[in-house]
């Protein structure tokens, strides 16, 4: 008889007044290798997160071979069996690959130090159980990232785990290891350890996984077995929803003269042959899944990183742009995905934020600033954009997600800028904050500014996109006009299903 | 009540608590050894003091972008010798302090260059050109002191105006400058901004690697007063002059409230840093302790006030 090993029941998270999570169920069988499909933002990880203990206050309860848990941190978790290998590798390139999968678990020799030889050994048995050729001795730096993701799976391996949870393991392999990959997962399975997989790649899904758990908006779809699923009704189940009313397109149509031009734009780390046009006043989106190169695309353009050849054109005249000074003088703003690492300093106030970009306007005798301008200027985006603050002078760590967005917002529109890039600008802010972004954004492309706008949320860029691109691994994969708008399609080109 | 308002109006500066720690430093003083509280030891203290607080803030801008300058002391023995040794060959005296502020301003345009553009660490670049200030400061004198300095300049530097030494008339300027650059200026706000979140600032279109530059020569062309003032006050150029006194300079910014990661310090903290520190050490000759005890002291100051520092940090998170 099957029996489950996992069951979790009812699973509610909230971050602030934000709901991650509502009344999520999951079963996991023994030896099963599971599915956790959906899209950005649709729960999987903060499932994983609840399970793995990492995540200790939530709603609900989930039991473990029966008995009913609560893991205060991912080593109680750990503990029962529950491990996790992150996206990220989690490993020590200085050290060797027997030192990482034996790190924070040492074996020690009788006088206290660390006995290398048995660690060297019991490494070697794993590899060759797992029937791979690593030589445990070797710094791990010297070896390629799939093999290094191998180790970090043989790390999880040595305390006999009962459940993997892989987010992503494929991300940064090439096919061919992607099929070590799998006959490890098999051989995985056939020792009865059941397999948690989050991916986006839907052959993979197809090919690896025994069930497919489809994830929307915190909430279950629906759980298939793998062999009743094909391509078209997981993109279906994944995106099936109805446009929500938060974004009210708008009423303008945009300008049909081409403003600005990317041609044949490469760089690091991943953009390949890159090329689009923006119109006057037009609202441009730009879809795809978390890493498609959207955000390092932007920042090609923004001169964030150097790009390697490709060439801008504004109003038909080529651009240099070497840095973001060079974009913010030729009318390019950017407001970063990362508010907190990209975007603002905390410790400054609200005026010193939102004058950033635009010292050279406030400058009096050459190299003071005109304290009194800078006041005028801030209370008037304070104003326009309704940020709410006691006063000006307040410290913008002070503020709520979505205040410090819409500062953000008011140091771009503060260079009167022709074109404004916003990525994820409503990312961690609560809906409210959210519908008003929007309202703003509308409002700003009728007055004729030209926007770019990227969102991993499939409804945000098609409720307020008058065109959206899309991105998969460094390309451009598929365009849209507002008439031909369809979330299937989009997802489509997003996952790179012809 | 009227006290106590004023009272409250005090505790409301950033550096009303170690404004207080040096008042009490000094009463404690005058009590074990009333002597310091006289007009002629006040005058050496003060006039002890702005060196270090010249140099100190120099260094203070370069902590302010999150940097450090370790080469400090080398470079006031640097822009001393080479304002000594133009004095010794017969150039002007104006001209030759010109000469040790050219000099040591291009110490700083070399450690800036190299930390902004090449991208070599804070730590790295101007520990080596510590060595190699230094190094040129020996190659120059050959370990002689120079001594055939300009008299009006002796008598300039050992003077005082109105009973202040004019280092420490020299040292108000100089902070008066720093407070107007750092809280006027489109380059002050810069500073603290690279400070607060270098990556935020570059992408705003702020040009991070000019303004980082700009603070090494600061740093270095304020290091350089410190040493030509150091050349009257000794009569003559000493190779070994501020040797250690980089310590000195980022222990006065640290104890006076700076933090070393960046983004938040004050020029007044700054100052009575440095005085906290030149009146313990004062102190602790008068109150006869020996030299030994006086270097470990120091150190368990500058320690006392990271760890206030880090407290008061884990505090405001």
């Amino acid at each position: 008889m099957e029996t489950n090993l996992v069951e979790m029941k009812k699973i509610t998270k909230h971050f602030g007044g934000v709901k991650a999570l509502t009344d999520v169920d999951l079963d996991i069988k023994r030896g099963e290798i599971v599915c956790l499909l959906g899209e950005n933002g649709a729960g999987k990880s903060t499932l994983m997160k609840v399970l793995t203990g990492v995540y200790p206050e939530y709603g609900g309860e989930f039991t473990m071979e029966g008995s009913v848990k609560h893991y205060k941190g991912t080593h109680d978790a750990g503990h029962d069996g529950i491990k996790m290998i992150f996206q990220e590798l989690n490993l020590c390139p200085n050290l060797t690959v027997a030192e990482n999968i034996y790190l924070g678990s040492e074996p020690k020799t009788k006088a206290g130090f660390i006995n290398h030889k048995l660690m060297i050994k019991e490494s070697g048995k794993f590899i060759n159980q797992l029937g791979l050729d690593i030589d445990p001795r070797h710094t791990l730096s010297n070896l390629p990232i799939a093999t290094q993701q191998m180790v970090e799976i043989i790390k999880a391996l040595i305390s006999n785990p009962k459940i993997l949870i892989m987010d992503e393991p494929t991300s940064s392999l090439s096919s061919k290891e992607i099929e070590q990959l799998f006959v490890i997962m098999r051989k995985l399975k056939e020792n009865g350890i059941s397999i948690v997989f989050i991916s986006h790649k839907l052959e993979e899904v197809m090919e690896i996984t025994d069930r497919v758990v489809v994830l929307r908006d915190g909430t279950n779809i629906k759980s298939i077995d793998t062999k009743d699923a094909n391509h078209d009704l997981l993109i279906s189940l994944m995106v099936g929803r109805e446009l929500s009313s938060l974004y009210t397109h708008r009423t303008t149509p945009p300008g049909t003269e081409v403003l600005f031009e990317v041609k044949g734009v490469s760089g690091p780390p991943m953009i390949k042959d890159a090329s689009f046009k923006l119109h006057k006043g037009e609202i441009l989106g730009f879809a795809g899944l978390v890493g498609a190169g959207r955000t390092e695309l932007m920042k090609l353009i923004y001169g964030g990183v150097k790009k390697n050849s490709g060439e801008f054109y504004m109003n038909g005249k080529r651009l240099d742009i070497k840095q973001p000074a060079d974009a913010v003088k030729a009318g390019i703003a950017y407001v970063p995905e990362n508010r907190k690492e990209e975007a603002v300093i905390l410790e400054m106030s609200i005026k010193n934020n939102l004058t950033m970009s635009i010292h050279d306007k406030v400058k009096r005798l050459g190299i003071f600033l005109d304290k009194g301008q800078e006041k005028t200027i801030t209370s008037g985006y304070i104003d326009q954009l309704s940020i709410k603050t006691p006063s000006m002078f307040q410290a913008i760590k002070n503020l709520s997600g979505g205040n410090q967005q819409k500062v953000v917002l008011g140091k771009s529109l503060a260079i009167e800028p022709n074109i404004l890039i916003l990525d994820e600008p409503t990312r961690g802010i609560d809906v409210g904050a959210k519908a008003e972004v929007h309202r703003i954004i509308t409002e700003l492309a009728d007055e004729g500014l030209s926007i770019i706008l990227i969102s991993s949320e499939l409804p945000e860029v098609m409720g307020s996109s008058d065109r959206i691109l899309v991105m998969h691994e460094g390309s451009i994969t598929g365009e849209f006009n507002r008439d031909e708008f369809d979330q299937e399609e989009i997802m489509r080109a997003a996952v790179k299903v012809c | 009540m009227k006290e106590k308002s004023i009272l409250k109006k005090m505790g409301s500066f950033k550096e009303s608590a170690i404004l207080l720690a040096l008042i009490l430093i000094m009463l404690v003083i005058t009590i074990i050894a009333p002597k310091f509280m006289s007009g002629r030891n006040l005058y050496l203290v003060a006039r002890q003091v702005s060196y270090v607080v010249i140099a100190g803030l120099g260094v203070f801008f370069i902590i302010l972008t999150g940097g450090i300058d370790l080469s400090v002391g080398s470079v006031i023995a640097l822009a001393g010798v080479v304002t000594g040794k133009c004095m010794e060959l017969g150039v002007n005296p104006l001209l030759a302090i010109l000469f040790g502020l050219i000099a040591g301003a291009f110490i700083g345009l070399i450690n800036g260059y190299l930390v902004s553009y090449v991208g070599v660490a804070a730590f790295i670049v101007t520990l080596g050109m510590m060595s190699m200030a230094r190094g040129a400061v020996w190659i120059i004198t050959k370990g002689w002191p120079v001594s055939k300095i300009d008299p009006g300049f002796i008598a300039f530097g050992q003077g005082s105006f109105m009973g202040i030494p004019t280092s420490v008339i020299i040292m108000i300027i100089i902070a008066i400058i720093s407070y107007i650059i750092l809280n006027k200026t489109i380059f002050g706000r810069r500073v603290l901004a690279i400070g607060g979140n270098e990556e935020a600032t570059r992408l705003s279109g702020v040009d991070v690697k000019k303004v980082k530059l700009q603070t090494y020569v600061i740093g270095a062309l304020f290091a350089s007063i410190t040493g030509i003032l150091l050349v009257a006050r000794f009569s003559s150029a000493q190779s070994t002059a501020g040797e250690g006194w980089e310590m000195d300079a980022i222990a006065a910014a640290v104890i006076g409230g700076t933090s070393l990661a960046g983004g938040s310090g004050t020029v007044l903290g700054l100052i009575i840093g440095g005085a906290i520190m030149g009146v313990i050490r004062n102190g602790l000759v008068l109150m006869k302790v020996s030299v030994y005890w006086q270097t470990f002291v120091m150190g368990t100051i500058i320690i006392i006030a990271a760890i206030v520092d880090v407290m008061k940090n884990r505090r405001s998170n």
